[in-house]
């Protein structure tokens, strides 16, 4: 029963080829994995229409990225989607370290009480996609899904993108103002475009598996080092919903990984792991671990998200977690080039923005590569000490890398932000969540008001600006009638009072003030849009 | 284990570029090459540690847990 039921989507003839009007997309999306999906979900709730063409009609196969962070969750309530892949999946956060025999130690990411969303959940892509999906129905006027629609050239001009894509029906040309490629690591249009994709590929293979079993093993994510079951490797085992566990295990470099995917030689490897009990596979792959990046994300009208961007080694829930919030960073800005009211320019500033995000990634991806796979055996000596001490020493604990886990990256000091002014949470940070009470609801939360447009949040009594077309809301420790009330002091524990918010679109801070008048408002919102 | 004890995390989030640089310097060196290394370093930071004290549990918290673990692998 547990095993997901692949339902083919439909493909219809494109309306080109049925002798229908050429229109110039808005966006043209390459791609419908959860970042194509996402983008065109916030795409259509900033009402820019979209094309989405992927060259397959199902969704993923097998669980793939199945790690999702707080922020990514955010991100997905935000599109409207979040509360059912919370119903389906694993919330988590214990994790136990192992080393050889014993349990080195444990960590709670114990998120701390006043978050709508947990720390992460465990689903597998394959679902993520499937509710994407759903949700890109509520926009039929706007979200154009083309299921075997494969692009096969792409071609700039000055103010546009054309693409010609290959159907079951035929061929044919489409054109739009911007393309967004989210076709992933191998990226076609990456290739087409000869653009370059730089970085490290690591020796070591991982054996990936999904494996159905009725077990008593909690919600919670093991790893072992060196573990008994698997000599001298490391190890993951970590809950999915259905009954599926990904299980993890490293292969030798000179693991030959078509011979290591069958079958009869997987079988044993999780028979070592899980003893006894009965399992069915019901997906195994081997991959490489490489970090990498474009030089720019941005190219002309061009623009890179997710995988063809940017990879990540696994273990740190970088890669489908950086990518969704590729996604959040890029969409109000193109939404407001494409109405004309930003600058091209502003574009610029999603490749510097997520570029930064992207190294921080690969950074902490590289490192944790790096602790779980030693090169000599001085590394393997030092690994192997640091994992001794971590019984007793809490300072090793924190030596111990096998994977630190996606948290947002802060964009303070970049060009669209303006000054703090003393603020708790500085210009750049992203927006913490919190409880609040009234605005016409029973209860509610902080983000849940923010986000989509530029908002300025009050901490407090602060006087309005009342500054044409920005929505304002006052966060207060009392009830009133145009306030929400904190209920439980904790929007003011994260944000301070006195203070008054400058929120970007993707919940992000702009710029911070303590007595904010109209003209400082209206400078650092057309800072945010490179207005200047 | 106390907070403040020989064992308390002290390099916070510098812990990881930390070891990062550790094992950068010794890229490309032999075993021996290596073990150098380590000496001298574990003599240029007794230096800046610079507190007997100090030094003397470091020493002994070192030894004991190279101790504790040979006699768990050889009982």
């Amino acid at each position: 029963m547990a095993r997901y039921d692949y339902q083919p989507f439909d493909c219809q003839p494109p309306p080109e080829l049925k002798g229908g009007e050429q229109t110039c997309r808005p966006v043209i999306i390459v791609g419908a994995g959860p970042i194509g999906l996402a983008a065109a979900i916030d795409l259509a709730l900033h009402g820019v229409a979209c094309t989405v063409l992927d060259d397959n009609n199902v969704v993923s196969i097998g669980s793939r990225a199945i790690c999702w962070s707080k922020r990514t969750l955010e991100i997905f309530d935000r599109l409207g989607v979040a509360d059912r892949m919370i119903d389906k999946g694993v919330t988590w956060q214990v994790g136990r370290l192992f080393h050889r025999d014993n349990e080195v130690y444990s960590f709670d990411l114990l998120p701390e009480p006043g978050h709508k969303m947990p720390a992460f959940i465990n689903l597998q892509q394959y679902y993520v996609e499937q509710y994407l999906v759903e949700r890109c129905a509520d926009f039929p006027e706007l979200i154009d899904l083309r299921w075997k629609n494969k692009v096969t050239g792409i071609q700039q001009t000055g103010d546009g993108v054309t693409v010609n894509v290959n159907t079951p029906d035929g061929e044919y040309e489409l054109t739009g103002e911007f393309a967004m490629a989210c076709d992933g690591v191998r990226s076609s249009v990456r290739t087409m475009l000869g653009l370059g994709f730089e970085g490290k590929v690591f020796d070591e293979r991982f054996l990936i598996a999904d494996v159905e079993m009725t077990a008593d093993f909690p919600s919670e994510r093991w790893f072992w080092f060196e573990p008994p079951f698997h000599k001298g490797q490391s190890a993951l085992l970590h809950k999915q919903p259905d009954n599926i566990y990904r299980i993890d295990l490293q292969l030798s470099p000179d693991a030959d990984p078509e011979e290591e995917k069958k079958p009869e030689n997987v079988i044993p490897r999780i028979k070592a792991m899980v003893g006894e009990r009965p399992f069915e596979l019901d997906w195994v792959s081997v991959y490489t671990f490489q970090c990498a990046r474009m030089e720019r994300f941005v190219h002309g009208r061009v623009i890179f998200a997710g995988d063809s961007a940017h990879i990540v080694s696994p273990f740190g829930a970088r890669g489908g977690n950086g990518g969704i919030q590729d996604v959040d960073n890029l969409i109000w800005k193109l939404a407001a080039v494409l109405d004309k009211r930003a600058p091209v320019s502003l574009l610029e500033s999603y490749n510097e923005e997520r570029l930064r995000g992207a190294d921080e990634n690969i950074l902490n991806s590289a490192r944790a590569t790096n602790f779980m796979t030693p090169k000599s055996d001085m590394e393997k000596l030092f690994r192997n000490e640091v994992l001794s001490l971590a019984a007793t020493m809490p300072f090793a604990r924190k030596l111990v890398n096998s994977g630190r886990l996606s948290l947002p990256c802060s964009l303070e000091g970049m060009p669209l932000q303006s000054g703090s002014n003393g603020a708790p949470l500085a210009a750049g940070s992203p927006c913490p969540d919190a409880p609040l009470t009234g605005g016409g609801k029973n209860s509610g939360w902080l983000l849940n008001e923010l986000g989509g447009n530029f908002t300025l949040l009050h901490m407090g009594a602060q006087q309005r600006v009342g500054l044409d077309g920005m929505r304002e809301i006052t966060v207060a420790d009392q009830q009133s009638a145009d306030a929400f009330h904190d209920s439980q002091g904790m929007a003011a524990q994260r944000y301070g009072t006195g203070f008054s918010y400058l929120v970007r679109p993707d919940q992000h801070i702009a710029a911070a003030f303590t007595r904010p008048d109209a003209d400082a408002v209206a400078a650092a919102h057309d800072r945010a849009m490179d207005l200047g | 284990m106390a907070d403040d004890g020989i064992g308390a995390d002290r390099l916070g989030p510098a812990g990881d570029a930390f070891y990062e640089q550790l094992m950068a310097a010794h890229e490309g060196l032999s075993l021996d090459q290596s073990a150098r290394l380590n000496a001298r370093l574990v003599l240029i930071l007794a230096n800046q540690v610079a507190d007997q004290t100090l030094l003397a549990e470091a020493i002994s918290a070192a030894r004991d847990h190279v101790a504790n673990r040979n006699q768990i692998q050889e009982p």
